[in-house]
């Protein structure tokens, strides 16, 4: 047995430098001037490209082990920020966050296999199924206006058979399209237009979006009749949701048509697309549509719902559809983090996304802070660094089974924290970007007229 | 904003017909009846548990009537929905104040300009012009209501860490915001002082001159009513017992009874 004090030294540094980076970050994204907030994000890319490959001694600054943490870090911010959306900003207490993230990263994943097998179903089906179920969804909701006070099952109803419906078109169109598309992708001896790098790029692009908004519309259709719920048993509701869509990822072979996701043994082969660039570029992308979206009349409509429900509906707030709104958009974050997961570490198992597992984000967005985007972002990546990172190597000195104390560890630290600071590490503060627009306050300037009274 | 409609005089404000509401067996308004006229400024009296805050929560939308009718400005609302009732223009406060508490003053306006922001959720994630414009409207509308309600210097303060008569001063600024043209007050004088209550006075008046509004107020403080209220309703049990100016309401024998209990009518 045999303690690295300089690995600490490092790991610590490393942490506080990643938390230092999400600072920077945010300042310079939040900046007034054009120019740094350019120069910023460029540097902020370039600094981690950097750190992923510049090489000191025999290891890169940051090895394949933390580039491991950082692809998973930015992931489980993505995920634990629309978490956030959900429960920190819209009061509804979630545990459904993991099943979108599963949905996201399965869907992703079996795009991608699929196009590097010569398969283009993956995507047309998935991609035309998205588009085709969103505009029914779309339809059907305009549709319902004319028709108010109609019964959540019976629109429920509506909306199922719309998208059940779009989702048949999609798989007949996606067969039908794909065999008009297949000898593009040419013969292993001479790759064709299809198989070419480029292309697998944006297919991996378009595959980790249509897996955000094929989440988003799987929420929307699972949070119509069920946010009607209280937000107790909503949180039961959303477990039980996790626990559907984990069931089905073991039986994938099986109960579902996807012979190549291989059901509890795992999937296996998924190209490993998902580079720096795209990490940070779907960060950014979540980051800053979060914050655009909180800090505008529909995230102020979002947090009073979580503030009070009558009092909301009583100034004109559609409180459903509020509630439905945010519920939609924290999925779609959720998969799109899912998508990016499934791209960096190459294979897929239904034991990830085990319920269980699925309290993570819950005690993240918890650590972090509800209603704090910051911390959000702040406590995904100091998380994973510290318990997947630190702790688990710090432990791995101190023999094989070792690790295992730190979830003995870290479910005291938390305690620790809600004991110390129950509003979590910032609370509501916002850094840098994140916050809110100051609007300095009116001095009055003309006299008026009537005099007005005070309550003083 | 949407321009406010044009008001037919010969229409009341607010007119309800037989209105019922059931819980469970308990019978908490029985055909009640109301009509308030336009730029009207009526209250609504009665003991504890008389059923004043359920016909509130009725026309708010909040609790479907048993049976009976509602019209704002000639529309039926039975069914509407809460905030549909509140775009068509009635807006209230509650008698416990229901601020947003961890948000700002401002934010807690700025929320009631919802329905009329002017954008969609597109515009904002986009950050386009439309949005720019929009918000900044938006946003100075709201610091006008507040630097009418003198709150202008704490509009960065959470709702929950002011003083109480300037927490009911946000809700009363933040129902206005809504743009009403009824509004309904629940109990505004609760918990205040005397010297509070005479400037809310002042203040009711000024709100219903300025923004041309029909304001219907429940409360128990018969100064507040009997020194503003220009038509009173008494109820009791669920039931309308008397209606009149508050000089009719003062000598009646029904209402002393309903307050004070039998009998001290006469000692009266």
């Amino acid at each position: 047995m045999e303690f690295n004090l300089g690995f600490l030294i490092i790991s610590v540094l490393k942490i506080a430098a990643m938390l230092g980076w999400i600072y920077g970050l945010l300042w310079a994204l939040g900046h007034a001037s054009r120019a740094i907030k350019a120069v910023g994000i460029v540097l902020a890319f370039a600094v981690i490209q950097l750190a992923l490959s510049v090489q000191i001694d025999d290891s890169m600054v940051f090895n394949d082990f933390d580039r491991g943490l950082l692809f998973q870090a930015c992931a489980m911010a993505m995920v634990v920020l629309g978490l956030n959306l959900i429960y920190g900003f819209n009061g509804q207490f979630s545990l459904g966050q993991w099943g979108f993230y599963g949905i996201g990263a399965y869907a992703a994943a079996d795009v991608t296999y699929r196009w590097t097998d010569g398969d283009a179903r993956g995507l047309l089906v998935l991609g035309i199924g998205v588009i085709l179920g969103g505009l029914t969804i779309w339809g059907i909701s305009q549709l319902l206006t004319r028709y108010a006070g109609m019964p959540v099952l019976s629109a429920f109803t509506l909306y199922l058979i719309g998208s059940v419906a779009a989702g048949g078109i999609a798989v007949w169109l996606g067969g039908a399209l794909n065999g008009l598309l297949s000898p593009l992708f040419g013969t292993r001896d001479a790759p064709g237009l299809l198989s070419s790098a480029p292309t697998l790029q944006m297919v991996f692009f378009l595959a980790v979006l249509f897996a955000g908004a094929f989440a988003a519309e799987v929420s929307f259709l699972f949070g119509l009749p069920v946010l009607t719920l209280g937000s107790d048993y909503f949180g039961i509701a959303t477990l039980g949701f996790t626990i559907v869509v984990n069931t089905l990822m073991v039986n994938s072979d099986t109960i579902l048509p996807f012979p190549e996701m291989k059901g509890g043994r795992g999937m296996i082969g998924i190209p490993k697309l998902t580079t720096w660039f795209w990490a940070f570029l779907f960060l950014v992308l979540v980051i800053i549509v979060m914050r655009n979206l909180i800090h505008s009349s529909t995230g102020r409509a979002i947090m009073s719902v979580r503030e009070d429900e009558t009092a909301a509906k009583v100034m004109g707030i559609d409180v459903a559809s509020n509630k439905l709104l945010a519920f939609v958009i924290g999925s779609f974050f959720a998969g799109i983090g899912g998508g990016v997961y499934a791209h960096f570490i190459g294979f897929l198992s239904p034991g990830t996304f085990d319920f269980l597992v699925g309290f993570n984000p819950l005690i993240i967005v918890v650590f972090g802070g509800l209603g704090s985007m910051s911390g959000s972002i702040a406590a995904s990546f100091g998380w994973i660094f510290f318990l997947e990172g630190l702790l688990r190597v710090i432990l791995g000195q101190m023999g094989t089974e070792a690790p295992t104390w730190r979830f003995v560890l870290y479910p005291i630290a938390l305690l620790l924290l809600m004991l110390v600071r129950p509003q979590g590490l910032l609370g509501r503060a916002e850094w840098g970007f994140l916050r809110a627009p100051q609007v300095p306050p009116r001095v009055s300037e003309e006299p008026r007229r009537t005099p007005v009274p005070t309550g003083e | 904003m949407s321009p406010t409609p044009a008001i037919d005089p010969e229409i009341p404000t607010l007119h309800i017909r037989g209105l019922t509401k059931f819980f469970g067996g308990l019978r908490a308004v029985s055909e009640f009846d109301l009509t308030v006229g336009n730029g009207e400024l009526a209250g609504l009296i009665g003991p504890n548990g008389a059923g004043k805050t359920t016909v509130f929560n009725m026309i708010s939308g909040l609790y479907l009537p048993t049976h009976g009718d509602i019209y704002f400005q000639g529309e039926s609302t039975v069914g509407m929905e809460p905030f549909e009732i509140t775009q068509l223009g009635i807006g209230r406060t509650f008698q416990n104040i229901r601020l947003f508490p961890s948000l700002t003053v401002l934010d807690n306006v700025r929320i009631a300009y919802h329905p009329h922001a002017g954008y969609g959720m597109f515009d904002a994630v986009v950050r386009n012009r439309k949005f720019g414009t929009k918000e900044r409207e938006l946003t100075e509308r709201a610091q006008d209501f507040l630097a009418i309600f003198k709150l202008e210097r704490i509009q960065h303060e959470l709702a929950k860490n002011l003083p109480y008569g300037q927490q009911r001063r946000v809700e009363i600024a933040r129902a206005l915001a809504s743009n009403p043209r009824l509004l309904l007050l629940d109990e505004p004088a609760a918990g205040m002082n005397p010297a509070e209550i005479v400037t809310l006075m002042e203040l009711i008046h000024f709100i219903r001159d300025r923004f041309d509004l029909t304001i219907l107020l429940i409360e128990h403080q018969m100064r507040v009513v009997m020194g503003i209220c220009e038509h009173i309703t008494v109820m009791d049990f669920g039931e309308v017992i008397a209606r009149g100016t508050p000089k009719e309401i003062q000598g009646n024998v029904r209402c002393i009874e309903a307050y004070l209990g039998k009998g001290a009518a006469s000692v009266a």
